[in-house]
């Protein structure tokens, strides 16, 4: 023993756990974070508080102030009143439009990717890789390089601008990632449940139906949340693909944001956009970890 | 029970030498066969060959040579567009690594409400490329955003409106795009730093290697797979660039900041110049190509190293 | 013996649950200490303590008569070998040995003299230049071992080092450590969950459970004089005969039948009557002519035969309680054949049947 003395709890010189001193590194970090997060954050709260304000009020020009007499005209009106060109109908229209749209889509999608997923990960024939390929490649493909062959094949069969057709097009750019999506998932489960199918006496379609699906939730939740997200988001084929008559509620937004006559309506346009940021932004608040299971999952492809 | 098994594989393994062509699989993955071939090969065949061709309202097989190609290098939309895409993305793809990667080593120090900064940080994620355009148009906007509330508050000389400015207007892209994707790349980030060894960190704590050394010299180099995938989404997103400048500048002002998709689609729907879309949307896909080959040379490379090594 | 690791009342805590409580351990100066028990006891807990790699709730670390409780890892005069290798994996074999001496801003010749010495003693000069990805596990612990010595430490960690190895390569690393351990006579404290491992590299061998160090003692003392149950358990392949009866004096008895203690070493005077469980080793089991030399002697069947080839493990009974023996492979044995069993009382360790504490 030393001859320092003993303290208290009996020990000499330092013991237990090391004093904490506040640290400049700690407080750096969790300013950096902070100031962070107000950066992520102001944009959604200068929308929200605009939206609430009436139209006076926000030519005072103070985004940051909190309004001072809260009105959900603005959203009323953006939903149901507010005008594109000489058309008053507000969102609406084009609120059901995308839910006729992501529906139908985001079904079908799911439906198919997991039969590929399903089929390349057990029932690989000669030639399916070479498939699956070219879906990874178009993976990468920018959508607007294959665009226009797409119009001329949709237009010979006439279905460019009806719903079908759109339908359609959210199938074929959702079938990559969600065909990889589901061939990894399924690669990722023990070859002997198949197997085992197998011996059972079970054909593609019974195992496929019997045995996968019922294993196959968690994945499909995935999907789900990544393909209604996208599809509701998706701007560039409703343009191109949806018509007059089924308008995607985002090209709606725009549009009306675009072509409003004498004064603009901003509350009622940051009304119209937190409108069409609500759907997705459920699915995020909602869904949680499950949001940020899709991101990886969709990123770790080939 | 055991019984039925072996004799169900004993059945099985001559079946499988003769191959049977499951057909019951094929059938089940027509609409893959159909849109991989026709979509991601046959149409992108079909661009190339119209890009070479004089195609005007619809598309025809005149071939003209380079001719479509020549007129677009020679436009001035068309380079302002390259021009654009490359600022925009290099701008674009180093600050959202950089900060995506600094949110990630920060989220990674054991910190307090950890989901709460990452539900922050990702929620603009999930909201479209619209509606962030027209979020940071408004507050953008010159005369009642950003800086007439801070001149409101005192500062009156206080000047942030670059969406006004052709030089500017490009800057305001590259924020709002930060805003919307950067907390994506920290989510991949922060997995892979989640995925390196702790036993790692542990060895250079005993070397007595500064956190930030190992940062730089250890963990990066070991998170290859993690940069690899934001890199690809970036730049995948980066070369399809169109809603968020569609909804926040339609391309202006002027043509400040048009971009080579717009050109694409603009030639394709409303000039209808079929030929010179198609040769816009061929150098599109250079991108791509290049990256595609990249990786096949580096493949082979390190293939043959591991032969030489062996 | 001059100690070279203190740990005082060592108290490690993750959030409310005391993973580590009031531990006291003294490691000799080149005394090779390893940490045996089963997963989840806590020895990985108390190596990374001793390393500074986590942050201890109570008590002291002493390390080379230096207090290190708040020291930082680089500065406790230790190294450290992990089970994964922890190899920087984007640099080559040299740069990793090197690279913490380079950081810590050493000359540059002395680093090479040290890398020189390190892969001269493992033998892994032709290795320098290669990536961790290109070594075989083997190689690679090797270099990972190379990197603790080149700090020239007095005090060696490894954590389950040989754990990620097949079994050959296993004990061929394991004599390798040996020799180390020979030449260099640094302190070691190894942490292992495999015990052949353990009797074989240890000075000394602390058996862990829950945190809590059952016996400390030479490897030799912990097979023959286990303190409890436990150890006794753990110790020993194929595990410790448990044949559950009476203590009455010096008879231990079950049912009707009478096992006389003949001169068993009790820890203390006095016993008395208690139930208790008397343990022996399977090998020290003798059958056929071997067991007429024994103390006690007794008629059985054998019920199971496994031939391991180099000697055979038989199961029989004894007043009706499943015993396992191992004999040479040159006796015949087999199933439902009667033989004839013996040993030796006092080399058995008796245990209090409710505490389970060897009397
Ligand atoms: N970071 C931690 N947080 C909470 N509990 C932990 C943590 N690390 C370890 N534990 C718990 O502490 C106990 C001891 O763990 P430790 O890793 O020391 O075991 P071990 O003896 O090394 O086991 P093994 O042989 O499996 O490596 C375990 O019950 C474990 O669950
Ligand atoms: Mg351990």
């Amino acid at each position: 023993m030393t001859a320092e003395a003993l303290d208290a709890t009996g020990f000499a010189g330092p013991h237990g756990a090391k004093p904490k001193q506040l640290s400049w590194g700690r407080v750096g970090i969790y300013a950096f974070l902070v100031i962070a997060a107000l950066f992520f954050l102001v944009p959604l709260y200068v929308m929200l508080v605009t939206s609430l304000k009436s139209m006076p009020e926000v030519r005072e020009a103070h985004i940051f102030n909190l309004p001072r007499e809260p009105t959900i005209q603005p959203w009323i009106d953006a939903m149901f009143n507010a005008c594109t060109g000489r058309n008053c109908t507000g969102l609406s229209p084009g609120f059901w439009n995308s839910v006729k749209i992501t529906v139908p889509s985001v079904i079908v999608s799911i439906i198919i990717a997991s039969i590929n997923g399903y089929a390349l990960s057990f029932w690989k024939y000669k030639g399916a890789e070479f498939f699956f390929n070219l879906l990874v490649f178009g993976a990468f493909v920018p959508y607007q390089v294959v665009i226009y062959p797409i119009i001329i094949g949709m237009s010979k069969v006439h279905l460019f601008g009806t719903l079908p057709g759109i339908i359609i097009v959210h199938t074929i750019f959702g079938m990559p990632l969600l065909t990889i999506l589901f061939r990894n998932f399924y690669s990722s489960l023990p070859i002997e449940i198949f197997k085992a199918a197998r011996i059972d006496g079970a054909g593609f379609w019974q195992t496929f139906f019997k045995v996968m699906l019922p294993m196959s939730v968690p994945i499909t939740v995935v999907a789900v949340i990544l393909q209604v997200t996208g599809i509701w988001n998706d701007f560039l084929f409703g343009l191109v693909f949806a018509g007059t008559e089924n308008i995607p509620m985002t090209l709606q937004l725009n549009n009306m944001v675009k072509t409003t006559q004498g004064t603009i309506q901003y509350d009622v346009n940051m009304a119209a956009t937190m409108l069409t940021a609500l759907v997705p932004l459920i699915i995020y608040f909602v869904s949680g970890k499950w949001f940020v299971r899709g991101i990886a999952a969709g990123a770790v492809k080939g | 029970m055991t019984d039925v098994a072996t004799t169900a594989i004993a059945v099985e393994a001559p079946a499988r030498r003769k191959r049977r062509i499951p057909y019951a699989a094929i059938i089940g993955t027509l609409p893959m066969i159909i849109v991989s071939f026709s979509v991601f090969f046959v149409a992108i065949i079909f661009v190339v060959i119209w890009s070479f061709t004089n195609s005007g309202m619809f598309p025809g097989f005149n071939f003209v040579g380079l001719a479509q190609y020549t007129r677009l290098w020679s436009t001035s939309l068309w380079q302002v567009a390259v021009n654009n895409i490359w600022f925009f993305g290099v701008m674009s793809l180093c600050v959202n690594l950089v900060f995506g990667f600094l949110l990630a080593v920060f989220m990674d120090q054991n910190i307090k409400h950890e989901s709460v900064f990452r539900t922050i940080f990702l929620y603009p994620f999930s909201m479209s490329l619209v509606v962030t355009g027209l979020a940071w148009q408004w507050i953008l906007d010159p005369n009642l955003g950003l800086q007439e509330s801070i001149r409101n508050l005192g500062w009156t000389d206080f000047a942030l409106a670059p969406l006004v400015h052709r030089e500017t207007a490009i800057y305001g892209l590259v924020v709002a795009g930060i805003w919307q994707g950067s907390g994506v790349t920290m989510a991949i980030m922060l997995a892979g730093l989640r995925g390196v060894d702790q036993e790692v960190w542990k060895a250079a704590k005993i070397d007595g290697i500064p956190t930030w050394r190992t940062y730089l010299f250890i963990v990066i180099p070991m998170m290859r797979g993690a940069l690899g995938t934001v890199l690809l989404l970036q730049l995948t997103g980066i070369v399809r660039t169109f809603d968020l400048v569609y909804a926040m500048t339609s391309g202006g002002p002027g043509i400040a900041t048009q971009m080579p998709a717009m050109y694409v689609i603009s030639f394709i729907t409303v000039r209808l110049n079929v030929g010179q879309g198609m040769a816009a949307a061929t150098m599109l896909l250079l991108p791509i190509a290049l990256i595609l080959i990249i990786r096949a040379i580096v493949t082979t490379v390190q293939a043959r190293r591991r032969g030489i090594n062996a | 013996m001059q100690t070279s690791v203190s740990v005082k009342n060592l108290t490690l805590a993750f959030g409310a649950v005391k993973v580590l409580e009031g531990l006291n351990l003294d490691v000799g100066t080149g005394e090779f200490l390893v940490l045996l028990g089963p997963s989840g006891c806590g020895k990985s807990t108390l190596l990374n303590c001793l390393a500074g790699l986590l942050e201890i709730s109570e008590g002291q670390i002493f390390i080379s008569g230096k207090n290190v409780t708040w020291e930082e890892p680089k500065d406790r005069g230790i190294g450290m070998v992990f089970q994964s290798y922890a190899l920087y994996p984007q640099m080559t074999v040299e740069r990793n040995l090197s690279f913490g001496l380079r950081v810590s801003g050493m000359p540059r010749e002395e680093i090479e003299k040290r890398v020189a010495r390190a892969s001269e003693i493992l033998q892994i000069q032709p290795l320098l230049k290669r990536k961790p990805a290109e070594l075989s596990g083997g190689q690679r612990q090797r270099v990972a071992i190379g990197r603790a010595l080149v700090r020239d430490v007095d005090v060696f960690l490894f954590d389950e080092p040989l754990s990620n190895l097949d079994a050959k390569l296993r004990s061929d690393l394991r004599v390798e450590i040996k020799r180390l351990h020979q030449r260099l006579k640094n302190t070691m404290i190894y942490v292992t969950h495999d015990q052949i491992e353990a009797m074989t590299l240890a000075d000394r061998i602390a058996i862990m459970r829950n945190g809590v160090i059952q016996q400390l003692d030479t490897p030799h003392a912990v097979y023959n004089n286990p303190v409890n149950l436990f150890v006794a358990g753990f110790i020993g392949s194929p595990t410790m005969n448990f044949l559950n009866g009476r203590i009455d004096g010096s008879t231990f008895s079950i049912d009707a039948l009478n096992i006389p203690l003949g001169n068993y070493k009790f820890e203390k005077d006095g016993v008395g009557k208690l139930d208790g469980i008397l343990g022996v080793r399977p090998e020290h089991i003798a059958v056929g002519e071997d067991a007429k030399k024994m103390p006690f002697q007794l008629d059985s069947e054998i019920e199971i035969v496994e031939p391991m080839g180099s000697d055979t493990v038989g199961w029989t009974k004894v007043a009706g309680q499943s015993v396992t023996f191992r004999c040479s492979s040159d006796i015949p044995l087999a199933p439902g054949q009667k033989i004839t069993i013996g040993f030796d009382p006092a080399r058995g360790s008796l245990f209090d049947a409710q505490s389970g504490v060897r009397v």
